[in-house]
């Protein structure tokens, strides 16, 4: 299998969904002729044409509605914003038009569309510039919200994600982009709404998903080294989430440490111990922990800003912490 | 024409009185005084174009050809309006006929209709989108940036400005710089001018005019109808932001009575057809009130239902689920039902092109040359 970069596959999904469906258009501020403003879209608008790789003004309000307006008569938009910090201005047309259209027409419309882009702090971007904002968008019904770690599940997840009938909140990793990993040539589909064991373990479970489950990887492999054998469960999509995924993976190992970039206050990490305390209460060993960024504003200095978000120290800390196991 | 002026002017004193008797609740937004406006646009456009509204809409969808008693239906929350009860007034949505809604956010649906432009040019369907807004909803970037796109892309829509002087209880001219509506379009190079929104004829003829532009491809417009709301903002609202003898002066204004005239001036029909045309309309009107009476109140399995779309599930047809009816519902073309000829911006030949253009020209002279060489042997 090749080994490609994030940004690559998620460009293979762009390009094989556009050449499978004329209905597949990308819209948004650079992806035309600047190929990208993190190259995701490279190539495409020499392959399809300005018609269906639209360069847009910067008004993301605006052509996130054109989005929206396009999809209810038919077409399959896929709406590219720069970053998810400036999504917040298109906001009303993805919450109350997109989220809402089937529902106010009583089942007459539908609303096929991805909104797509990167989120999570960037580096040195200072506090506009660095926000994990999953949460908002997984708050409201009538949306799905995706949130890939790996090359495979972009490129599978952003495929489903163009097919599905209902608006797709796509919540990329910004310092994921240049990431390499394996990834199938042509068709592959990852499904919605399924979570996927990254790796297996016995004690500790890890919940996350996107560039944090890097840090459970690394933190994974430091506590297999004091023996402590730590399952890492990548939830992929934040809304529907795979609640069964989440509830049997802790019936097994009995702890959990769910571990989110961002806030803790109302971040899904919240509603993630709320699926387990009343779906795995009698088979917990321990209170669960969630290990987020810190609740404040992100900083440009270095030490801040690293400090403010989580790491692999903080989720070893936290699971030796459900172990009962800290001074191991 | 006639008729649907009198059936929304007679709709909505209908709705106006069952609110007061307490079967419609929530917001709800008359359109009494400004009926020439959707009537207008409506009669000057296909039946297949597409049309869209903010919260004072009921007309526009009776309009449009809506079923009244489903309207009605709708605004009781009963399980037989077209959106089974779930949108209210300021969600009606009747997608046989391409009315796409109602929406309650100020200035939310104008890049909805910019959108449904860019579908009309991207797969070259050749129909016109009609977007209503008030005036005080041009004071939304989503209207600006709209503009903006539609004008760059010479997007086929037409942006009707209903101008009734009020955004809720403000007069434009204390909220915006310039009060004109029409006079934005400057902005973004694009066509815009004003009409009278208080004749259907003329409106009629404008929206006819515009329409014929846009679908010529020359872009959008931005079309400001002047009229006039008699009632308040919505049926709580006493509207006591504007004087009495306003209010009495733009009554004398009024569409229906001018068009009457107009009608019987001209001897296109006489008072006694017309004043038939007003029994029956009444007679329409209170046959609706009865019909969303005595429709039901939705189940309680219908919270789960129209949320999310699931796997090979259809759309809900509202007159086909409520009526038996058999509807034309509108088909989109498929995966590769259509080509996308539009180039938004040609593309410029790159190094290589203007490299292979060149020895194409050398070799057409060359073939000249040879040619000419060869008739002067």
């Amino acid at each position: 299998m090749p080994e490609i970069m994030y940004r690559e596959a998620l460009n293979q999904a762009l390009a094989e969904e556009m050449e499978r469906d004329r209905r597949v258009f990308l819209i948004g501020e650079e992806v035309g002729k600047y190929q990208g403003a993190f190259k995701v879209s490279q190539g495409l608008l020499d392959k399809f044409g300005s018609a269906r790789v639209v360069d847009a003004p910067i008004s993301e309000l605006g052509f996130a509605g054109l989005g929206v307006g396009a999809a209810m008569i038919g077409l399959r938009p896929v709406v590219e914003m720069m970053t998810w910090n400036f999504a917040i201005l298109a906001m009303d047309q993805i919450v109350n038009n997109a989220a809402k259209l089937r529902h106010m027409s009583g089942g007459q419309l539908r609303c096929p569309i991805v909104f797509r882009g990167p989120g999570g702090a960037g580096g040195r971007l200072s506090s506009q510039h660095s926000q994990a904002l999953e949460s908002n968008y997984a708050h409201f019904p009538g949306l799905k919200v995706i949130a890939p770690a790996t090359p495979a599940d972009a490129k599978g997840m952003l495929k489903s994600a163009i097919r599905d009938e209902n608006p797709v909140v796509m919540i990329e990793g910004e310092r994921l982009y240049a990431l390499k990993g394996e990834v199938p040539e042509g068709e592959h589909l990852v499904p919605l709404g399924k979570a996927d064991v990254k790796r297996e373990g016995r004690d500790v479970t890890l919940i996350t998903w996107s560039r944090m489950y890097y840090f459970c990887e690394q933190a994974a492999q430091q506590l297999e080294k004091e023996g402590i054998s730590a399952e890492i469960l990548d939830l992929r999509t934040l809304r529907p989430l795979d609640e069964e995924a989440i509830v049997g993976s802790v019936k097994k190992t009995n702890r959990a440490v769910v571990v989110e970039e961002g806030w803790p206050h109302a971040g899904i990490g919240a509603q993630v111990v709320d699926v387990i305390q009343s779906g795995a209460f009698d088979f917990l060993d321990a209170p669960v922990l969630r290990v987020t960024g810190l609740d404040v504003n992100m900083s440009y200095a270095a030490n801040l800003e690293n400090a403010t978000q989580p790491d692999a120290a903080k989720i070893v800390a936290a699971a030796k912490k459900v172990l009962y196991a800290e001074g191991h | 024409m006639y008729r649907k002026m009198v059936l929304i002017r007679r709709f909505e004193e209908r709705t106006g009185q069952q609110y007061t008797l307490g079967k419609i609740a929530g917001f709800c937004h008359l359109y009494i005084g400004q009926e020439a406006v959707a009537v207008g646009a409506d009669e000057a456009i296909r039946p297949d174009d597409y049309m869209i509204a903010a919260y004072r809409e009921h007309g526009h969808a009776l309009a449009r050809g809506a079923d009244p008693g489903m309207v009605m239906a709708e605004l009781f929350g009963r399980t037989g309006g077209y959106s089974k009860g779930k949108g209210g007034s300021m969600h009606i949505f009747d997608i046989e006929h391409h009315f796409y809604g109602g929406y309650g956010i100020v200035g939310g649906q104008i890049p909805l209709a910019t959108g449904m432009a860019f579908a009309s040019r991207y797969r070259g369907d050749g129909r016109v989108t009609v977007c209503f807004f008030g005036e005080a909803a041009a004071n939304q970037g989503s209207f600006h940036e709209s503009l903006n796109m539609a004008s760059k892309w010479k997007l086929p829509v037409i942006y009707v400005c209903e101008n009734n002087r009020y955004g809720m209880g403000t007069a434009i001219t204390r909220t915006a710089a310039v009060a004109e509506i029409y006079k934005r379009s400057a902005g973004y190079a694009m066509r815009g001018e004003q009409a009278d929104g208080m004749d259907v004829l003329a409106m009629h003829d404008a929206v006819s005019d515009c329409a014929e532009y846009c679908r010529s491809g020359k872009g959008p417009v931005l079309l400001e109808a002047r009229t006039y709301r008699f009632r308040g903002h919505s049926v709580v609202d006493p509207a006591t932001y504007r004087t009495k003898e306003e209010v009495e002066e733009e009554r004398k204004n009024d569409s229906i009575p001018k068009l009457r005239g107009a009608i019987t001036s001209r001897k296109v029909a006489s008072d006694a057809e017309l004043d038939a045309i007003d029994a029956e309309v009444k007679a329409v009107c209170e046959q609706a009130v009865k019909f969303a009476d005595a429709s039901p109140e939705p189940s309680l399995d219908e919270l789960w239902r129209d949320t999310i779309v699931g796997e090979g599930e259809e759309d809900v047809r509202p007159r086909q689920r409520v009526l038996g009816a058999q509807v034309d519902w509108p088909a989109w073309p498929g995966p590769k039902d259509f080509d996308v000829r539009w180039e938004i911006e040609p593309k410029e030949p790159s190094a290589n092109d203007e490299k292979a253009q060149a020895s194409s020209r050398a070799e057409e002279r060359n073939k000249q040359q040879n040619g000419r060489a060869s008739t002067t042997v």
